[in-house]
């Protein structure tokens, strides 16, 4: 087990805190299994994202892995497999 | 025939009021926005006298989504956008979306995010340098986030030539409904009044260093020592004349003529280059200097740029021979951003018979102008002239009229 792992709650701060959000979208609702372009998060968000997970956890996270997580569920589990990594 | 082009809604955010009733009161009665900068510590620097726009709370205007990627001029920009796009009683949403286009101008790009994002990558290291850097400090992104926010896909695009930006923006915008788009969201918002924006602004040499807001920019004074700058625009919504009558729109007035020069080089002994881009204007409105109501100047407050100036406006409507005012002296220069506010005024003096003052300056008898002082001027208004200078040898004329 990795000494800390990734949760929904982390992705939550993080797409926040870099690039915000809607009215339109309840973050805190059900979001693992929605598309990120349907919450309003495009590639250049999700790049965003992508560095700032990257410099908390002192992971890399490769362009191919990010742009093939297109749900939170698929980033948070790409995260935790590269946090199991690096431990 | 050439199409008619129209002006049906304002938007305006300046330092002496924000929407276009604000702005408007404000500027008839002589209120100024200009004071101590307190978006940053100025005590070090040499000019420190802005105007500043107070009060704007972007998160009660924009999507929390917006905020991260915008710095302040484009957020300025998106809300002067939505405010123009109300008044003029359109919602894109209903719109063909190839049928409306966004051209804007800017004279700086996003200076005070470009700053933030710099000052994280020489402290910090590169990883923590924003995503959205790649566009939020790039001049034609207020063009863009315009676009994307309303969904207008036809013609859209920026121009950068300093003050003279802000006409030629509109000129581009009037062009394009010529040749077919039926909307045109146009002007310009610059704001950059952070340490970086400032000392670039301070190589130009023309930045008032006085302390005192009644006396710091006062053009055709014979004190006149440099300009204040300040941040804001407008954005105006532009179609064509028949188009707007047939869905029921109002015009303010039409977009009537437009002219545009480059200055010779300096120490050729040859004109610079106002006269002439005055002259085309007017030719293109098909207008005589004699039904001119009043030219907006430029206003450089340089008094060498305040004499090219006044030669101009001179040669062209004679001694004293059209009102001259410049409202800019309650806002400082607003540099793309200006002479779409002051088409705006335009405008509004049109509508009201009233021509807004300039206040502070006491003018120097050196110039042979009727500048309009202290006091707003009750007259009716059919035609405007606008004059925008740009840093580097710009210049551009705008003739507005009242709507057919």
């Amino acid at each position: 087990m990795p000494a800390h792992s990734f949760t929904l709650a982390d992705l939550r701060r993080i797409l926040l805190e870099g690039a915000g959000t809607d009215d339109e979208v309840d973050l805190d609702g059900d979001i693992l299994d929605r598309e990120f372009e349907a919450l309003g998060y495009e590639s250049l968000a999700l790049l965003e994202t992508g560095s700032r997970i990257e410099r908390e956890y002192d992971i890399t996270l490769d362009d191919s892995m990010l742009s093939g997580a297109t749900t939170p569920k698929a980033l948070i589990e790409a995260v935790n497999a590269q946090l199991a990594v690096s431990t | 025939m050439t199409t008619s082009v129209v002006v049906t809604g304002l938007g305006a955010v300046s330092p002496n009021g924000l929407g276009v009733q604000d702005y408007w009161a404000a500027t008839c009665n002589g209120t100024s926005g200009i004071g101590r900068i307190t978006r940053f510590d100025p005590s070090g620097y040499p000019a420190r006298l802005a105007g500043e726009i107070s009060g704007f709370a972007v998160e009660e205007h924009l999507p929390g989504r917006l905020i991260p990627q915008t710095d302040r001029m484009t957020q300025l920009s998106l809300v002067a956008a939505d405010w123009a796009l109300a008044d003029a009683g359109v919602r894109p949403a209903e719109l063909p979306e190839f049928s409306m286009g966004v051209v804007t101008a800017s004279s700086s790009g996003g200076f005070e995010f470009g700053q933030g994002e710099l000052k994280k990558l020489w402290s910090q290291g590169s990883r923590y340098v924003s995503a959205y850097q790649s566009f939020a400090w790039f001049y034609a992104v207020n063009s863009g986030q315009i676009s994307i926010r309303n969904g207008m896909k036809g013609p859209s695009c920026v121009l950068v030539s300093d003050q003279a930006g802000g006409l030629d923006a509109l000129a581009q915008a009037r062009r394009q409904i010529r040749k077919g788009t039926s909307l045109m969201v146009s002007g310009a918002v610059d704001a950059s009044i952070c340490p970086w924006g400032w000392v670039a602004q301070m190589a130009s040499g023309r930045l008032s260093t006085s302390d005192e807001p009644t006396r710091a920019y006062i053009p055709f004074d014979g004190g006149a020592r440099g300009h204040v700058p300040g941040e804001g625009g407008a954005i105006l919504i532009l179609e064509d004349a028949e188009a707007a009558r047939s869905r029921g729109a109002t015009a303010y007035g039409e977009i009537a003529g437009y002219g545009a020069t480059f200055d010779p080089r300096p120490g050729r002994g040859r004109e610079p280059g106002l006269r002439k881009a005055m002259e085309l204007a007017l030719h293109d409105a098909g207008a005589e200097p004699d039904e001119v109501d009043v030219v907006f100047a430029d206003a450089a407050a340089v008094p060498e740029l305040d004499r090219i100036e006044a030669d101009a406006i001179t040669a062209v409507f004679g001694p004293r021979g059209v009102a001259v005012t410049t409202p800019k002296t309650m806002t400082g220069r607003l540099y793309s951003g200006a002479a779409p506010l002051d088409v705006a005024a335009a405008l509004l003096s049109i509508r009201d018979g009233l021509i807004p003052p300039t206040t502070n300056s006491i003018p120097s008898a050196a110039y042979d102008l009727d500048l309009v002082v202290t006091e707003a001027r009750p007259g009716p208004v059919r035609t405007a002239v606008v004059l925008a200078k740009g840093y580097g040898g710009f210049n551009s004329a705008m003739v507005v009229r009242a709507a057919a």
